[in-house]
């Protein structure tokens, strides 16, 4: 007898708790609408802002040197405060910070060997010039991204104009997406990156520990009317604009050119070409 | 079961249960004052009404980062017409380059109520770097 | 039921005494891991996946293993199993919790691990295994149940938990294929991309579950006054044996495929994990490890009286278990990621933090297992006493 009462004061009990725990998560979907009475307010992009239908990088292989290079990975790790495992931990700021383990670095772009880059172009007969060019390699921003795919949270998602952009509010850190991508073109933040960071730039966050980050075609600097920081410092190296329109400079420059991409034939449909 | 056992069981949970109370007994701390400083103060409104910021600023937050995010939405046009960057610290339109010290705005509050928004994980106030 | 669990030997205690302590290793190893980040693991930019995805697709296939006493017994009333099919249902459910656990702590931010169900992505097979995880968990949790309770007042189960019970069937190959999906459906892996992850995962799954659950059984009839039947576990083996065949099977048509088509991007995983590549080779050892294994444990069943040996079946079963879960685990994981999509060969090995952690769960498994077990077992004698 008393053993069936307590039951069911159990069950009642645990039936009570999924109603309270459930209550704010309803109320809240009900007043997300009229929160703050903004219905005349609304939101828009900043004006002069740079737009494309489907935004795409062209780069020129013949002028990259080690120099354009270096400068390049430079500007854009800098401005968008991706942490270098060699920068020299301010011990006054970050005690007690562990040493690094550097197959754990974060990286947006960098350099890499044709062979590396073009994996499946490897040639036994190259032409020499080749074998020892920096190539630049990054996120493609691919038509069919596997990584927005893979993303169980559309933390990684793709933008009307083609950008594929990582929300770090909502990445949960499974790293599907980094499975995902052909072209390892994602880093994880293993750690927290700020020890990390010579000089941060307010104009942009850092990211926290536990997400997954990437290129982001300088979404941010796009906005602004501005040209990503890569295309800025190249020399010529590259270019950014709309691949869907005639006129502009990469399409142009591919109209001239003959250009390749990166694993073609998994078609994920990359918009990075590069001009051989 | 015995009652003691019954009893002391209860007890325990009544003590652990009102923990924060107890913790807490006979300490105040003060009601913060979270202070206007520079373009702040002159302005005369924010971006809602006072009481409506009060309340909803952190639902308004949510609502701009995936404005900006994932919709490259980055003006804010109030009730009034009066346009904001929807940032929290880039540029002069931003929440801190209009309340330009947030250890003396954000945090007064923030720090009263022991909540800590994960926010400034990544966003910086320029003032704090240097 | 439940008051069963808390009436127990000393032996009983002490066995969950320590359990408990390695859990707490593994909870403080974790709260470290928590603070500072996934840094204190061995994965790196280019193995972005380690040792808690490698042993949660081991456990995925635990716990579908279980279905291979449920589909004798429910669909063809095989009655040998009647015994141990509760102990196949509470297997899959500890097993099934170490997944979840698993996946917990390979989480970079664990504290959003909801936005799977607020934002939930339709393209993504993370979304449906987690789908398929939980189902079958509840499945096994409420069958199971059920079932023990109705032994124990000696009445038939409620007539809904039969539709229950076929539905848990298609589940269990569910929550396998779809965890193989995880992994084949991504285009830039050579190793994983192939159609026979699938049915391979599968066969490994049905000869590593009856496998564990073999022993189990072992340790049921040494420890409890319960007999599961000697018969049961020698239909198990059986079972054991040609999920085992198909398996090694399976992964012969893969390197057939492989280095008869000759195509780089598939043969560069295989050669690192049998042959090394480029000078690394931490996986080879293991890998022939793991196929000397699983041939040797094919031969002592498919030999009547080698597998009719009382005493020799659980060391068979150990070399069974511990050849499928190196191919399964430490292969799948090493073999998919290395070399990179970029052909660089960075390698892999856990750390001791991360194995503590994996550790930690797999007793707080053994915790649940052994309670579930008990209460199990109790209620079996007491019903024959």
């Amino acid at each position: 007898m008393m053993k069936k009462s307590r039951r069911s004061f159990l069950k009642v009990a645990a039936v009570s708790a999924i109603g309270i725990g459930a209550a704010p998560a309803i109320s809240l979907s009900s007043s997300s609408t009229n929160s703050h009475g903004s219905s005349h307010a609304a939101k828009s992009p900043n004006k002069g802002a740079k737009t494309a239908k489907r935004w795409g990088m062209v780069i020129d292989t013949s002028k990259l040197t080690e120099e354009v290079v270096e400068h390049i990975v430079e500007a854009c790790h800098k401005a968008h405060n991706v942490p270098d495992f060699n920068h020299e931990v301010d011990e006054g700021k970050y005690p007690k910070t562990r040493p690094v383990n550097h197959k754990q670095e974060v990286k947006w772009i960098w350099e890499e060997h044709f062979h590396n880059a073009f994996p499946d172009k490897e040639d036994e007969f190259l032409a020499d010039k080749f074998k020892h060019l920096p190539f630049l390699v990054t996120c493609n921003h691919c038509i069919n991204a596997p990584c927005v795919k893979a993303c169980p949270t559309q933390a990684t998602f793709k933008r009307e104009d083609g950008i594929v952009l990582m929300d770090f509010h909502r990445c949960i850190g499974c790293r599907f997406c980094m499975a995902a991508c052909p072209f390892g073109a994602r880093s994880f933040n293993f750690r927290d990156p700020r020890p990390f960071i010579a000089e941060t730039n307010p104009d942009f966050p850092t990211r926290s520990k536990g997400v997954v980050e990437k290129c982001n075609l300088c979404a941010e600097r796009l906005a602004k009317g501005e040209q990503p920081y890569c295309v800025e410092v190249s020399k010529g190296a590259i270019v950014v604009g709309d691949l869907e329109d005639p006129e502009s400079e990469p399409r142009k420059l591919l109209d001239k050119n003959y250009a390749i991409r990166r694993k073609q034939a998994l078609g994920t449909e990359p918009s990075v070409y590069y001009i051989m | 079961m015995s009652k003691s056992a019954i009893f002391t069981g209860l007890v325990i949970f009544i003590i652990i249960a009102l923990f924060p109370f107890w913790i807490n007994f006979g300490k105040t701390a003060p009601v913060p004052e979270p202070e206007l400083v520079g373009k702040a103060k002159t302005a005369k409104k924010c971006v809602l009404d006072k009481m409506d910021m009060r309340a909803n600023h952190m639902s308004l937050l949510d609502e701009w980062r995936d404005s900006v995010v994932r919709d490259a939405n980055r003006i804010y046009t109030n009730t009034d017409g009066k346009e904001f960057a929807m940032s929290l610290s880039t540029g002069e339109n931003s929440c801190l380059g209009c309340h330009e010290d947030k250890s003396k705005f954000c945090d007064k509050c923030h720090n009263y109520a022991s909540v800590d928004p994960y926010c400034w994980e990544c966003h910086t106030e320029p003032k704090e770097i240097k | 039921m439940l008051e069963i669990a808390i009436k127990g030997s000393k032996k009983y205690w002490i066995w969950l005494a320590i359990l408990a302590v390695i859990m707490t290793a593994g909870v403080i190893a974790y709260i470290d891991q928590f603070l500072n980040g996934l840094m204190t693991t061995g994965m790196s930019r280019d193995v972005s996946w380690g040792f808690y995805i490698a042993n949660f697709t081991y456990l995925v296939g635990v716990a579908a293993g279980g279905v291979m006493v449920v589909i004798p017994f429910y669909l063809h009333d095989y009655e040998k199993f009647h015994r141990i099919t509760i102990l196949g249902e509470f297997l899959a459910v500890a097993a099934l919790v170490m997944c979840l656990l698993l996946i917990i702590v390979d989480l970079g931010q664990p504290i959003r691990a909801l936005n799977v169900m607020l934002y939930p992505s339709l393209k993504s097979i993370l979304f449906y295994d987690m789908l398929v995880l939980q189902g079958y968990l509840f499945l096994n949790i409420i069958i199971g149940w059920k079932v023990l309770e109705a032994e124990r007042n000696q009445v038939k189960p409620p007539a809904w938990t039969y539709p229950l019970i076929y539905l848990s069937i298609p589940f269990a190959i569910g929550i396998h294929t779809v965890t193989a999906y995880l992994y084949c459906g991504l285009p830039g892996r050579g190793f994983w991309l192939t159609a026979i992850l699938a049915p391979r995962f599968l066969a490994s799954a049905f000869a590593a579950g009856p496998a564990v659950l073999i022993l189990l059984c072992y340790v049921v009839k040494k420890f409890t006054k319960f007999d599961p039947g000697w018969e049961a576990m020698q239909t198990l083996s059986k079972i054991v044996c040609y999920a085992l065949i198909a398996n090694v099977f399976f992964f012969f048509c893969e390197i057939f495929v492989v280095y008869y088509s000759n195509i780089p991007g598939h043969i560069s995983h295989i050669d690192y994990l049998f042959f090394g590549l480029h000078g690394h080779n931490a996986m080879v050892p293991w890998m022939w490890t793991s196929l000397s294994l699983m041939f040797i444990g094919i031969t002592l069943l498919i030999v009547p009286w080698l597998r009719n040996n009382k005493f020799l079946l659980p060391f068979t079963c150990i070399m069974i278990i511990a050849g499928t879960w190196i191919d399964k685990s430490l292969g799948m994981i090493a073999g998919g990621f290395v070399p990179s999509p970029l052909h660089h060969v960075t390698e892999y090995a856990p750390t001791l933090k991360e194995g503590m952690i994996t550790l930690g769960i797999y007793a707080l498994g053994l915790i649940i297992l052994t309670v579930l077990y008990k209460l199990a077992t109790t209620v079996k004698e007491e019903v024959r006493g």
